[in-house]
C-alpha cells in the first residue's frame, strides 16, 4: 500500500525527470531564447517557441473570460435557486459534459461550431468591434476565438463542479442573517455567499485554466494551427499542445524533438504551479465541510 | 408584507440576476444538447453490422468500419486499467487506511495535481519510457500512459469511499479480535466496494476517449493487431484521424466512431451515477 502511494510520487518525479532529460539538447542549444524566439522552422533547424506559448494563453484566458460567468451563474442556480427536482438533473447534465472526449469535442467544433462562427458570429463581432483590430481579417471559422468557445465548453463543468462545492461549503447561517437583515434573494447570494466563496471560487477558476492550458485535440482540430502572432482573434492560432500532439511523431532530427519535449516541460511546469495554487486556494475554503451535499 | 419596504431598484437587480442564473443554466446544457443531437443524427446512419464488423478501407473504396480500432481500444483500456486500478486502489488504501501523517497529505495533493497534469505530456514521458526503448509504437506504450492517468482519479475516490465507511463497523472488527490488515481486506473495502467500483469506471470512463496520449504511443493502425507490441487503433485516434481528413466518407464514419465512443462513456456514467443512487453510499 506503502508502495502503491508512492507510485503517485514516483510518476510526477519521473514525468519531470523524462522531460528534462529529452530536451536537455534544446536546453543547451537555446537557452531561455527558445521562450521569446518568434522563428519555428524545423526545415532550418530554427526554433522559437513564443507564437505557441502566445496561443496558448490568449485563447485560454478567452476560454476563461467566456466560462466563468456561465459556470458561476449555474452553480449559483443549482445551489440557490432551483427546485430539488431539477438539481440533480442539471448537475448530471453538466457532468456529462465534462465526460464527453476532447476529440469529440473536437470532430463537433469542426462541422458545426466552425460554420456558425463563420456565417453568423464573425461577421457580426467584424462588423461591430472590427475598429478594435481584435476582429478583423479574413472569417474562417476556425482560429482562436473558435478555440476560446470550444475550451470554455470544456471548462465550464469543471469551475461550476467546484464552485457548487465551495457554495454549498458556505454555512447556512450565513445566509439566514443576510435574508434576516432584509435583503433580496441576490443581494444574500452575494453578500452571504459569493463574498464568502470568493476564495474557493477563483481556486476552481485557476482549476479550470490549467485545463485550458493543457486541452489538445479540440484546439488542435479548430485552431488553424500556424505558428503566428496574430492580433485579430479571427486568426488562425497554435498552441503548445498542439504543436506537439502534431509534430511529435514526424519529428525528424533530434533537436526537433528536443525542442518539442522542452515545450511539453513548460506545459508540465506551467501545469503543476497553476493546480498546486488552485488546489491549495479550493482547500482552504473545503476544509472541514463534508465532501458534497 | 415585508418585501414591500424593498425598493424597485433592488427588485430589478433580483430578478435579473435570477434571470442571469437561470439563462447561465440554459446556455451551458444548450451545448450539450447540441453536441448529443448532432452526434445521433449524423452518427446513427453509419452505424450498422459492417461497421462494427470491417476494418477501414482504403481511400475512395465505400463501406468498411472500425472493428480493430474498438478491438484496439479495449486492448489498451484492459494494459491501462491493469497498471491503473491496483496502483490507484492501493494508494487510496494507504492514504485512508495508515495515512495518518505528513506524508499522506503530500500524496493526496501530489495526485490532485497529477490529475490536472495535461494527458499529452504523459504520452510524452511514455513515448520516452517505453517506446524509445522498445524501438517502436505499441498498444503497451498507450496503456502505460492511459494507465497513469487513471491512478489519480482511483486513488482519490477510494480513499473518500473508504472515510464514509462507519467507524463502528471498524470497531466491530477490532472487538473480534481481527488484525488491522484484516479489516481493511473483509471489511472497510467490502463495505466501500460499490463507491470503489464507481471511481474505478469514472476513471476508465475518462481515458476512454483521450487521444492525445495516443498519438505517439499506441499510433494508430489500419489493420487488424491483436499483439500489445505493435502499433494498434484505438476508436478515438481513428475518430481524430478521420474528422480531420479530407474526404466526405471518413467525415461519416467520424461521426458514427464518435457516437459509439460517447454511448459507452454516457453508459458508464450512467451506471455509476445510478449505483451511487441506489447504493450504500447515497452521500457521494
Amino acid at each position: 500500500m506503502l508502495a502503491c502511494s508512492a507510485s503517485i510520487l514516483v510518476i510526477v518525479a519521473l514525468l519531470l525527470y523524462e522531460l528534462t532529460i529529452r530536451s536537455q539538447l534544446s536546453l543547451r542549444q537555446f537557452g531561455l531564447g527558445f521562450f521569446v524566439g518568434t522563428d519555428w522552422d524545423p526545415v532550418m533547424g530554427k526554433f522559437g517557441a513564443l507564437p505557441f506559448i502566445y496561443g496558448t494563453l490568449v485563447s485560454s484566458l478567452l476560454a476563461v473570460i467566456l466560462a466563468v460567468p456561465l459556470a458561476v451563474g449555474v452553480a449559483v442556480y443549482v445551489t440557490e435557486m432551483c427546485p430539488r427536482a431539477l438539481r440533480g438533473i442539471i448537475s448530471f447534465l453538466t457532468e456529462l459534459l465534462a465526460a464527453i472526449p476532447s476529440v469529440v469535442y473536437g470532430l463537433w467544433a469542426i462541422f458545426v461550431l466552425a460554420p456558425i462562427l463563420r456565417e453568423y458570429v464573425e461577421p457580426f463581432l467584424g462588423k461591430a468591434f472590427g475598429w478594435t483590430g481584435l476582429f478583423s481579417g479574413p472569417q474562417y471559422g476556425l482560429g482562436m476565438l473558435a478555440a476560446g468557445v470550444i475550451l470554455a465548453i470544456m471548462i465550464v463543468p469543471i469551475i461550476s463542479s467546484i464552485t457548487r462545492e465551495v457554495l454549498v461549503a458556505v454555512p447556512q447561517h450565513q445566509r439566514e442573517a443576510t435574508l434576516a437583515l432584509g435583503a433580496t434573494r441576490w443581494e444574500m447570494i452575494r453578500m452571504g455567499v459569493l463574498r464568502n466563496a470568493r476564495a474557493g471560487i477563483l481556486g476552481s477558476v485557476i482549476l479550470g485554466l490549467g485545463r485550458a492550458l493543457g486541452e489538445t485535440m479540440a484546439v488542435t482540430m479548430i485552431i488553424g494551427n500556424r505558428p503566428e502572432i496574430a492580433k485579430s482573434l479571427f486568426a488562425p492560432g497554435y498552441t503548445m499542445a498542439s504543436v506537439i500532439a502534431n509534430e511529435f511523431s514526424e519529428a525528424t532530427s533530434d533537436l526537433y524533438l528536443s525542442a518539442l519535449v522542452e515545450i511539453g516541460l513548460a506545459l508540465l511546469i506551467v501545469t503543476l504551479i497553476v493546480n498546486t495554487a488552485a488546489r491549495l486556494l479550493v482547500w482552504s475554503i473545503t476544509r472541514g465541510t463534508p465532501q458534497r451535499a | 408584507m415585508a418585501t414591500a419596504h424593498i425598493s424597485m431598484f433592488r427588485r430589478a437587480k433580483n430578478h435579473a440576476a435570477s434571470f442571469a442564473a437561470v439563462a447561465s443554466a440554459v446556455l451551458v446544457i444548450a451545448p450539450l444538447m447540441a453536441i448529443f443531437g448532432y452526434l445521433v443524427i449524423k452518427g446513427i446512419g453509419s452505424i450498422n453490422l459492417a461497421f462494427l464488423t470491417n476494418t477501414p478501407r482504403p481511400v475512395g473504396e465505400a463501406g468498411g468500419g472500425m472493428a480493430n480500432a474498438i478491438i484496439g481500444s479495449l486492448i489498451i483500456l484492459g494494459i491501462a486499467s491493469i497498471i491503473g486500478v491496483p496502483l490507484g486502489t492501493g494508494a487510496g488504501v494507504y492514504m485512508s487506511e495508515y495515512g495518518k501523517h505528513r506524508y499522506s497529505t503530500y500524496v493526496r495533493f501530489t495526485a490532485d495535481v497529477l490529475n490536472g497534469v495535461p494527458s499529452i505530456v504523459i504520452g510524452i514521458a511514455a513515448y520516452s519510457l517505453v517506446v524509445l526503448p522498445q524501438q517502436h509504437f505499441s498498444a503497451f506504450s498507450g496503456g502505460v500512459a492511459l494507465g497513469i492517468m487513471m491512478i489519480p482519479t482511483i486513488a482519490r475516490t477510494t480513499e473518500e469511499m473508504l472515510h464514509m465507511v462507519p467507524h463502528a463497523v471498524r470497531e466491530a472488527a477490532y472487538g473480534l479480535g481481527i488484525p488491522h490488515w484484516r479489516s481493511i481486506v473483509s471489511i472497510a473495502l467490502r463495505t466501500a466496494r460499490s463507491g470503489i467500483i464507481t471511481g474505478v469506471m469514472l476513471a476508465f470512463a475518462r481515458v476512454a476517449g483521450e487521444t492525445a496520449p495516443l498519438l505517439f504511443t499506441a499510433f494508430g493502425n489500419q489493420f487488424w493487431n491483436l499483439n500489445p507490441g505493435q502499433p494498434t487503433a484505438a476508436l478515438p485516434l481513428q475518430v481524430y484521424v478521420y474528422a480531420i481528413s479530407p474526404f466526405d466518407e471518413w467525415h461519416r464514419q467520424a461521426w458514427a466512431g464518435a457516437l459509439i465512443l460517447i454511448i459507452l462513456i454516457v453508459v458508464a456514467v450512467s451506471v455509476v451515477r445510478f449505483a451511487t443512487r441506489k447504493g450504500r453510499f447515497s452521500g457521494a
